[in-house]
């Protein structure tokens, strides 16, 4: 045996300390991991949560355990162990990295060509930040405004202490816990998400967004948000963020619920950018997410979504058009690289009269991804004079990816009028040779091809978004072009 | 007893007659085995999802009719098209008619499958294409394989232009109470060859039939193929119609489907391209009303680069009618330079009547131009306006709307006495006498 020196010893002892250091790091109240009643007790005597909420939390619990992982969407991947994930694990107090050197070059380099500015940067990436940053100050004032109108705008367990009678009324309203699987086990194991409610008539005076809610940064795999328009309201909610995060949670399964009362207008916009996995297709995030919004008469509900991350997609932002004269639509961007797999589209159901929905999807694939457009526009008997405008279209990049569209049409009412188009077509090497003989290299020309192809969804994006949006499909879509 | 058993109970009987010896035998034997596995299709599978069969599988349906029947030709003749000579391949109730028949084997083959099945002369073609394109795994193609027995044999010879159209027609008597047949053809058009086939399933009473037919089609180099499907059938009957067409290069093949008529009408169309160049053309107009339900499956799987696919599908509904378009469009890798096109249009007549449609389009090719579309609507107002303000009568102005509207498919039916006979057949559908011919 080798004898053992001082030098051992210190290190060892570093050793050591790194080990507990890392332990102060995640005491912080991890469940065990596995899936049981008890745990989703837990859960909700952790949050404090009313009798009401946890029996809602078992009744989907229960729910869940009679129901099988839906296996249509056209994506591929290892299901996840419902057992060995833990389903609680409190916001980290610690922050990942002391200096920005620390963080992965590859992410900064990122961050620099979204033009974001180094504080934001050193938030993004959970640097340690001593000053107190602009945006800080932006959301004090920023609350204050809200309070003002008496609009509501916390996180979702905030809510339950302190709203229960909207909370209790709505929530699974839209979707409810028996919905399907994800949304099922979203229901019973929700840790935390937004909630937001806007009184009758008040029009909310700035774009919500759950970025400038700080303290509830990590909100954890399993979100829920609740956003609920009073008559004749308006207000336009922004979720995610363009720049990309790095998440160790493999799956993510959200619940996201919209209600527009009478005459109420709410503008969904989203921007997911999450760990799509390296090139090989290691890793990376599952993103199964249930989204759904009610109109009543003459409501409208908008969402647009920008999806360049995550391994595995399976999202369907959905409208009930239940109400008179209510609009819904949809405008998506989905980019798929490498071996990323996107199945993703909408639902529409008109069920009132003269209800109105557009929607507007612009599937991009690259590398070896698969795309997929998955929609349904549903006329029920009563919906008279419904009206549906759907285009989809494909845009291909080298002959490794696919792209599919799978739109399901169903009418039953007569005065119904439907058009859908799709087309599916690569770039056209004419469109890159004009792009090269005026001076612009390819990849540059690419880019501004992509970007002609989606500007329609692009210019619904409010402003500040739209900018970053662009320059995340550009980098999304970097060494692609061979 | 369930249908389900009695036909894995009759296929017992049925394996009596035939030869254990030869090579058809497990080709038989495994597909009721598939069949017995999956047995029919429900509501459930995906395939099926708008399609429900559980009313029709309530009868008692005879799989082996007891009776020979005969039918007077003044008595069918309306069914002919017999404006023109051509040859005929004509059954009763599942069974050869040979009266009715006019087979020819000078230069071509028109002839039958129960005589292929047996010949030893035609065991080479029929070892080299029965069975080969239709999907194995599908359990109505299954359940038709299983019990192949007899159908139409074309086989047309390199370079032959076959100088007149061939009409296929099934009749069935009613002599039963209930009947179940499972026709199967198989057509093979040789190099450079051209064809017109005519296909019609008719049944003369209202006793209810369920016809399970199984179409191969191959297609070889530069042949030219034109596949008229006439379903105006009786309200009693159902049709499950499999067509499987494999295509060589610069090959064209085009598949009218004309659903007017029927109570569950099921049309699976699947066409494989083997080659480069090659055109498909899939087109069909439906009009249906009363609790009619008319399904249009179809895939067009492009393999090969440089293919072009064409598909049109109109459809007009009413009363409590359901009409259905699944349409399919599946290119490889390999599949460059692909065009392919899909259009389907819809007008719903009558508050209680029901569109569902599915266009989909898989696609794992990049230089390519494909394109799906797809509208549900109605008759143009302003239109009926115009034509009811200079005097037509609104029923004519409909008619008038729908047939234009249905003029896109109608104009590409290539023997002019068919394209009169359809535009006959959508003006006694649409109950108008214009005068003149639509």
């Amino acid at each position: 045996m080798a004898k053992y020196t001082e030098d051992d010893l210190k290190v060892e002892l570093e050793n050591k300390e790194y080990e507990y250091g890392f332990y102060t790091d995640i005491e912080s109240e991890t469940f065990p991991a596995g899936l049981n009643e008890d745990i989703v007790r837990a859960i909700s005597k952790k949050k404090n949560e009313p009798e009401w909420m946890t029996e809602w939390r078992l009744e989907a619990f229960r729910a869940w355990r009679e129901m099988v992982e839906p296996e249509w969407a056209n994506v591929h991947y290892e299901k996840p162990d419902f057992q060995a994930i833990s389903y609680y694990s409190a916001p980290k107090k610690k922050d990942k990295y002391a200096s920005l050197d620390e963080v992965d070059p590859e992410l900064l380099d990122t961050f620099k060509k979204l033009g974001i500015s180094l504080d934001e940067q050193k938030k993004l990436a959970g640097v340690a930040v001593d000053i107190v940053m602009d945006s800080v100050s932006v959301a004090t004032t920023f609350k204050k405004t809200l309070a003002e109108k008496g609009i509501i705008f916390c996180s979702i367990s905030e809510a339950i202490q302190e709203h229960p009678e909207l909370v209790q009324k709505y929530i699974g309203s839209v979707v409810p816990q028996k919905d399907n699987f994800y949304a099922a086990l979203n229901s019973a194991v929700f840790s935390d998400g937004s909630f937001c409610y806007i009184p009758k008539g008040v029009r909310c005076p700035m774009e919500l967004s759950t970025y400038f809610r700080i303290n509830q940064g990590g909100t954890g795999q399993f979100e829920r948000t609740l956003v609920i328009a009073d008559e004749g309201s308006y207000v336009s909610y922004l979720e995610g963020c363009t720049a990309p995060s790095r998440d160790e949670n493999q799956l993510h399964a959200a619940v996201v619920e919209l209600i527009a009362l009478d005459n109420a207008e709410i503008k969904y916009s989203t921007v997911q950018n999450w760990y799509p996995g390296n090139k090989e297709g290691k890793g990376g995030v599952y993103n199964f997410v249930t989204k759904r919004g009610l109109c009543e008469t003459n409501a409208k509900i908008s969402w647009t979504q920008v999806e360049t991350g995550s391994a595995v997609t399976w999202k369907y932002p959905s409208c009930v058009l239940k109400g008179d004269n209510s609009i819904g639509e949809f405008y998506s961007i989905a980019v798929t690289n490498n071996f990323q797999q996107a199945d993703t589209g909408t639902k529409m159901i008109h069920l009132g009269k003269n209800t109105r929905s557009t929607i507007i999807s612009k599937g991009i694939s690259a590398g070896k991804s698969q795309n997929s457009y998955r929609g349904l526009v549903q006329i029920g008997a009563r919906a008279e004079n419904a009206r549906n405008f759907s285009q989809c279209d494909s845009l291909l990049m080298g002959n490794q990816c696919g792209a599919h569209t799978f739109p399901y049409i169903e009418s039953k009412n007569a005065t119904a009028r439907i058009e859908h188009e799709a087309t599916t077509s690569k770039i056209g090497e004419d469109q890159v040779f004009y792009c090269n003989q005026r001076g612009i290299p390819t990849e540059k020309a690419i880019a501004l091809i992509v970007n002609g192809f989606s500007k329609e969804v692009l210019n619904k994006l409010p402003m500040e978004f739209a900018v970053e949006a662009q320059k995340l499909l550009e980098i999304s879509l970097e060494g692609s072009v061979g | 007893m369930e249908l389900k058993e009695k036909l894995i109970s009759s296929f017992m009987a049925f394996e009596g007659q035939i030869d254990v010896n030869s090579d058809l035998y497990d080709v038989r034997t495994s597909a009721i085995k598939n069949f017995e596995l999956k047995g029919f299709p429900s509501k459930k599978e995906e395939a099926w999802k708008y399609t429900s069969l559980n009313a029709v599988l309530k009868h008692d349906f005879t799989v082996f009719p007891k009776h020979d029947s005969a039918i007077e030709f003044k008595d069918v003749k309306k069914y002919f098209l017999h404006e023109i000579d051509t040859y005929k391949v004509i059954f009763i109730d599942g069974k050869y008619s040979s009266f009715l028949s006019q087979t020819t084997h000078e230069g071509l083959d028109v002839c039958l499958m129960s005589s292929a099945f047996t010949k030893p002369k035609y065991k080479m073609v029929m070892d080299t294409y029965f069975n080969q394109i239709a999907n194995k795994d599908e359990t109505l193609t299954s359940l038709n394989t299983a019990f192949a027995a007899e159908g139409a044999y074309i086989n047309v010879p390199k370079s032959k232009v076959v100088d007149k159209p061939i009409e296929i027609i099934y009749f069935s008597t009613g002599q039963e109470n209930a009947l179940m047949v499972q026709p199967r053809n198989l057509i093979v058009v040789g190099e450079n060859a051209h064809v017109q086939i005519i296909e019609r399933h008719q049944s003369l009473n209202e006793n209810p039939v369920l016809t399970n037919a199984v179409t191969e089609v191959f297609a070889q180099k530069r042949a030219i193929v034109d596949y008229y499907k006439i379903q105006n059938d009786l309200g009693s009957a159902n049709l499950i119609d499999n067509t499987y067409i494999a295509q060589k290069q610069e090959s064209h093949v085009s598949v009218h489907t004309f659903s007017f008529g029927g109570n569950v009408t099921r049309n699976n169309l699947n066409f494989y391209h083997q080659g480069e160049r090659i055109d498909s053309t899939l087109k069909g107009i439906t009009i249906i009303g009363g609790k009619q339900h008319v399904d249009h499956y179809t895939l067009v799987h492009h393999a090969q680069p440089n293919c072009e696919s064409h598909q049109n599908y109109k459809c007009i509904v009413n009363d409590s009618a359901t009409g259905v378009f699944n349409g399919k469009i599946f290119v490889e890798k390999e599949a460059q330079k692909t065009d392919a096109f899909q259009q389907n249009n819809n007008i719903l007549l009558s508050e209680k009547a029901v569109i569902n449609a599915k266009p989909q389009l898989e696609i794992f090719a990049d230089d390519v131009k494909c394109s799906h579309g797809c509208t549900i609507g109605q008759l143009d107002e302003s239109a009926m306006f115009y034509m009811q303000q200079r005097g037509i009568p609104k029923k004519e102005a409909k008619a008038l709307l729908m047939y234009a509207f249905s003029n896109e498919v109608i104009e590409s039916i290539k023997i002019p006495e068919l394209k009169q006979r359809i535009t006959q057949i959508i003006a006694n559908k649409l109950g108008v006498n214009l005068g003149f011919d639509l």
